[in-house]
C-alpha cells in the first residue's frame, strides 16, 4: 500500500471507486484517526452490544459553509450536532456512524483536519465512531464535503422525555447564551469581518444532559435550538404539546457581541442557530433544583429559567418585551434575511 | 450595547407610555400614520401597541420598500436575470417578492440563475471586477436612505471605467408618496382617518426636516420625525397627541440627535450628481406619481440598465383579490382582505404586505393573529 500525500494530494474519483485507492484512503485518514476496536474488526458494519434500556437513534446531516470557522468545523459540528440529537431524549450517547460525501479536487490536508477534528470531538465526548462510508462526487456537484452521522444510544430507566408531555405551569429553562453559532458562520460567509470575539459554541451536551437527568428525571422535555433558533424550536414545542408560552426577553442570555452583529444585520436572535445549548422544561417546583445543576455545570453557567408553559389553545410562544410590551415569538418565515433600511 | 440600549429602557418606556395614557383625551380618538417600515418593525418588535391607550391607533404606512415596488418592475428584474450574461444583485428582502406567475427571484436562484444578496451596493462593484466576462446588474430599491449609496457605487463605476456594471433604478421619494395619500379619492371623501405622521428615521437624516414642512401647511396635518428605537417611537407619539390636543400643527424633530433641517447636504450632492427626478413613476397601491421617483441621469446612461438591455416595460398582473394598494393607502386593514392568513401568509406571500418584516401584513399575521388571542402578563405572573 503506498502513503497519501496528505500534505499536497487531493480528492480523486478513484478514491471512491473502491479500489485500492479508496482503501488507502480510508486506513490512512480515517481508521487512523477514528481508531477504536470496532474499526479495527474491518467488518462492513459493526457489531456490539447495548446496556439495558430503550435504544434511541438520531440522524443529521452536515454541509455547513465555510468549512472551517471559530469554535469548530464541520468536523466537530457532526459528532455534537448527532450527539445532542441522541442526549436529548435524556440518553446515554454509545456510538456513532460517520457518511462522508467528498468532492473531487477536495485538498486532502483540509480532509485530515476535519477528519482530526472528528476525531478529538468523539474521543473528548467519549462516543466513538464504529462504522463508516466514503462517496466521491464530480467537482462541482458537491461543496468539498458532507458528513451525515448517526448515533445510538440508550435512555436509563425511568426517563420518559418527549416534546409533547410540556404542561402548563412548567418552567422553561435555556443553558446560555443565543446566537453564537449562526452569527459566527454568517460573518463568515458574508464575509463581515467582526472582529469581534464571536465563536460558534458547537460541543457536546450529554454530560449537561447526564447531570440534569440525574437531578431531576421529571424532566419534560429538552430540545437542542439549532436550526430556526430558540424561537422556532418553542414554536416546535408548544405545538407538539398543545401549549402555550410565555417568555420573558430579559431573561434570555444573548452575548453583547452577538446583540451587535445582529443589530448591524437586521437580524433577531431568537431565530439565529445554536450548536450547544439546551432548552428544558419541567415542573416548575424543580425548576430552581435544575437551574442549579445546569450552572453548575460548565456547559450551564450562564443558564435561566426564561419562562413558562401556558394554557393557550392557539399553541402561541408571546413574550414580555425588554421594553415592557408584550410581542409574539412566531415560527421562523422562510430564511431570516436582512432587511432594506 | 451602548447608545441602543438607552433607547430601549423599560423603566422610561413605562413612564411615557403613562404620560400618552394621561394625556390622550378619552373624547376623540388618534390615527397616527408611521409612514415608515422601519417604525412598524420596532412597534412589533417591541410590543408598542400594547402599551398604547385604544384610541390612540398607528396606521402603517407605505414606507416598505419592496412593498411599494409594482409587481411590472419586479418582472423587468426577473427578466433582466434571466438573461444568460447577466448576475442580478440585489437585497435580501426583495428576493421573496413574488412576480407575475408566483415567480420570485429566489425561485429563479433556485433553477439556477445567478441571482445574489447583497449587504451593500459597493459589493456589486467587486462582482463586477471578478466577473469580466459577465455583466453585472445591481436591482436598486429604496427609498432616500438607500439612495446615496447607489449613485456612490454607479459614480465610481464610471471612475474604474467598468463596462460590465449597471443598475435597475428603482428609487422613489417619501415626500412624493406622503403628498399621494392624501391626495387620494378616500382621502378626499374623508375614509382616510390620519390625523398625523410619525415621519422617518433614516430618510430624514438624508433629506432633513425641511421637505415635511408643506405636511402642516398644505394638509393640516402634523409631522413628528423619529428615531427607530421604540423610546423614540413613543416620545412622536406623545408630541404628536401634544400637537393634536394643543391644535398646532407643525413639523417637529424627535430624533434631533440625527436629523437637521437641511439633511446630508453632502449625500444630496451625490445623489444629484448621478440621479435625476423620473417625471412619473407607477407605486403599488398608490398608481403613477409625478415626480416620485429617481433615474439615472443620461451623462451614466452607460451604467443604467433599463438603457443597456432595452428593458421592455411591463405592467405586471396583481391578484385581484389582494387588498395591498388599499393597505397602503392605509385605508383598509390587513384583516380586510380575504386572503390574508389563507391563503397568503409569511411563508406563501400572494401580496408584497406579506413579505418584508416591514410590510403590514406581515405584521398583522405575526403580531394581529396573537392580539386577540394575548394572554395579559398581569394574568401570567398571577
Amino acid at each position: 500500500m503506498s502513503r497519501l500525500n496528505i500534505a499536497k494530494g487531493r480528492v480523486e474519483m478513484v478514491h471512491g471507486s473502491g479500489g485500492r485507492a479508496m482503501a488507502e484512503l480510508i486506513e490512512q485518514l480515517f481508521a487512523q484517526a477514528f481508531d477504536n476496536e470496532w474499526l479495527a474488526q474491518g467488518n462492513d458494519q459493526a457489531q456490539f452490544t447495548l446496556p439495558p434500556g430503550r435504544v434511541v437513534m438520531a440522524t443529521d446531516s452536515h454541509v455547513v459553509s465555510p468549512l472551517f470557522f471559530p469554535g469548530g468545523d464541520i468536523g466537530s459540528l457532526s459528532v455534537h450536532g448527532t450527539i445532542n440529537d441522541v442526549a436529548m431524549s435524556g440518553a446515554k450517547p454509545c456510538y456513532l456512524s460517520a457518511g462522508f460525501i467528498l468532492e473531487e479536487g477536495f485538498a486532502l490536508a483540509d480532509l485530515k483536519r476535519i477528519v482530526d477534528s472528528m476525531a478529538a470531538a468523539s474521543k473528548e465526548a467519549g462516543v466513538p465512531i464504529v462504522t463508516g462510508d466514503t462517496k466521491v462526487v464530480e467537482r462541482g456537484k458537491g461543496d468539498g464535503v458532507f458528513i451525515s452521522t448517526t448515533g445510538i444510544g440508550v435512555v436509563p430507566e425511568g426517563l420518559q422525555l418527549s416534546g409533547d408531555q410540556a404542561k402548563p405551569g412548567d418552567a422553561i429553562l435555556l443553558s446560555g447564551s443565543i446566537g453564537d453559532h449562526g452569527v459566527t458562520i454568517l460573518s463568515l460567509r458574508e464575509n463581515l469581518g467582526f472582529e469581534a470575539d464571536i465563536c460558534s459554541d458547537s460541543q457536546a451536551l450529554h454530560s449537561l444532559v447526564a447531570a440534569m437527568v440525574e437531578c431531576v428525571p421529571e424532566i419534560r422535555c429538552m430540545r437542542d435550538p439549532t436550526r430556526g433558533g430558540l424561537a422556532n424550536t418553542l414554536n416546535e414545542m408548544a405545538q407538539q404539546s398543545g401549549v402555550g408560552m410565555q417568555l420573558m426577553e430579559s431573561r434570555i442570555p444573548v452575548r453583547e457581541p452577538v446583540r451587535a452583529a445582529c443589530e448591524f444585520l437586521g437580524l433577531d436572535p431568537l431565530y439565529v442557530a445554536n450548536e450547544g445549548k439546551l432548552i428544558a422544561i419541567c415542573p416548575q417546583e424543580r425548576a430552581e433544583e435544575l437551574l442549579a445543576v445546569m450552572r453548575a455545570h460548565p456547559q450551564g453557567q450562564d443558564a435561566a429559567i426564561i419562562g413558562t408553559v401556558v394554557e393557550d389553545s392557539y399553541h402561541f410562544v408571546q413574550m414580555e418585551t425588554v421594553f415592557g410590551g408584550s410581542r409574539m415569538v412566531d415560527w421562523l418565515n422562510g430564511e431570516q434575511l436582512p432587511r432594506i433600511c | 450595547m451602548k447608545y441602543v440600549d438607552e433607547f430601549r429602557d423599560g423603566e422610561k418606556a413605562r413612564a411615557l407610555a403613562e404620560q400618552i395614557r394621561r394625556e390622550a383625551d378619552p373624547a376623540r380618538r388618534y390615527h397616527l400614520m408611521e409612514f415608515c417600515g422601519g417604525h412598524t418593525h420596532a412597534i412589533f418588535r417591541y410590543g408598542i401597541p400594547g402599551l398604547l391607550p385604544e384610541n390612540v391607533r398607528l396606521i402603517h404606512g407605505p414606507g416598505c420598500p419592496v412593498c411599494v415596488l409594482p409587481i411590472g418592475r419586479l418582472d423587468m428584474a426577473i427578466a433582466l436575470a434571466r438573461r444568460p450574461e447577466v448576475i442580478l444583485c440585489t437585497y435580501g428582502d426583495m428576493l421573496r417578492v413574488p412576480g407575475s406567475g408566483r415567480e420570485s427571484l429566489m425561485k429563479l436562484r433556485a433553477e439556477g440563475t445567478d441571482v445574489r444578496m447583497l449587504y451593500s451596493p459597493a459589493d456589486a462593484l467587486k462582482i463586477a471586477q471578478q466577473n469580466p466576462d459577465k455583466e453585472v446588474v445591481f436591482f436598486a430599491i429604496g427609498f432616500e436612505t438607500t439612495t446615496p449609496p447607489t449613485a456612490l457605487v454607479i459614480d465610481q463605476a464610471a471612475k474604474l471605467g467598468l463596462k460590465n456594471f449597471s443598475v435597475f433604478c428603482n428609487h422613489v421619494l417619501t415626500p412624493a408618496a406622503m403628498h399621494a395619500i392624501l391626495n387620494t379619492p378616500e382621502a378626499d371623501s374623508g375614509a382616510l382617518q390620519l390625523d398625523g405622521f410619525i415621519g422617518p428615521a433614516h430618510v430624514s437624516t438624508v433629506i432633513g426636516s425641511a421637505p415635511y414642512e408643506p405636511f402642516p401647511q398644505q394638509y393640516k396635518r402634523p409631522v413628528v420625525i423619529a428615531g427607530f428605537e421604540p423610546l423614540d417611537v413613543l416620545q412622536a407619539i406623545l408630541m404628536l397627541i401634544r400637537q393634536l390636543n394643543d391644535g398646532r400643527c407643525e413639523v417637529e424633530n424627535e430624533f434631533i440627535r440625527a436629523v437637521s433641517r437641511e439633511g446630508n447636504l453632502k449625500a444630496q450632492a451625490a445623489v444629484s450628481r448621478v440621479l435625476e427626478l423620473r417625471s412619473s413613476f407607477e407605486w403599488r397601491g398608490l398608481g403613477a406619481i409625478p415626480e416620485s421617483a429617481l433615474q439615472i441621469r443620461s451623462e451614466y446612461a452607460e451604467f443604467d440598465a433599463e438603457k443597456r438591455f432595452g428593458v421592455e416595460q411591463l405592467h405586471g398582473r396583481e391578484n385581484k383579490a389582494c387588498e395591498c394598494p388599499s393597505i397602503l393607502r392605509g385605508v383598509k386593514n390587513p384583516r380586510d382582505c380575504v386572503l390574508f392568513g389563507d391563503p397568503c401568509t409569511p411563508d406563501n406571500p400572494l401580496g408584497s404586505c406579506m413579505v418584508s418584516s416591514e410590510g403590514a401584513c406581515a405584521a398583522y399575521y405575526s403580531y394581529g393573529r396573537f392580539s386577540e388571542r394575548r394572554i395579559p402578563a398581569e394574568e401570567l405572573r398571577a
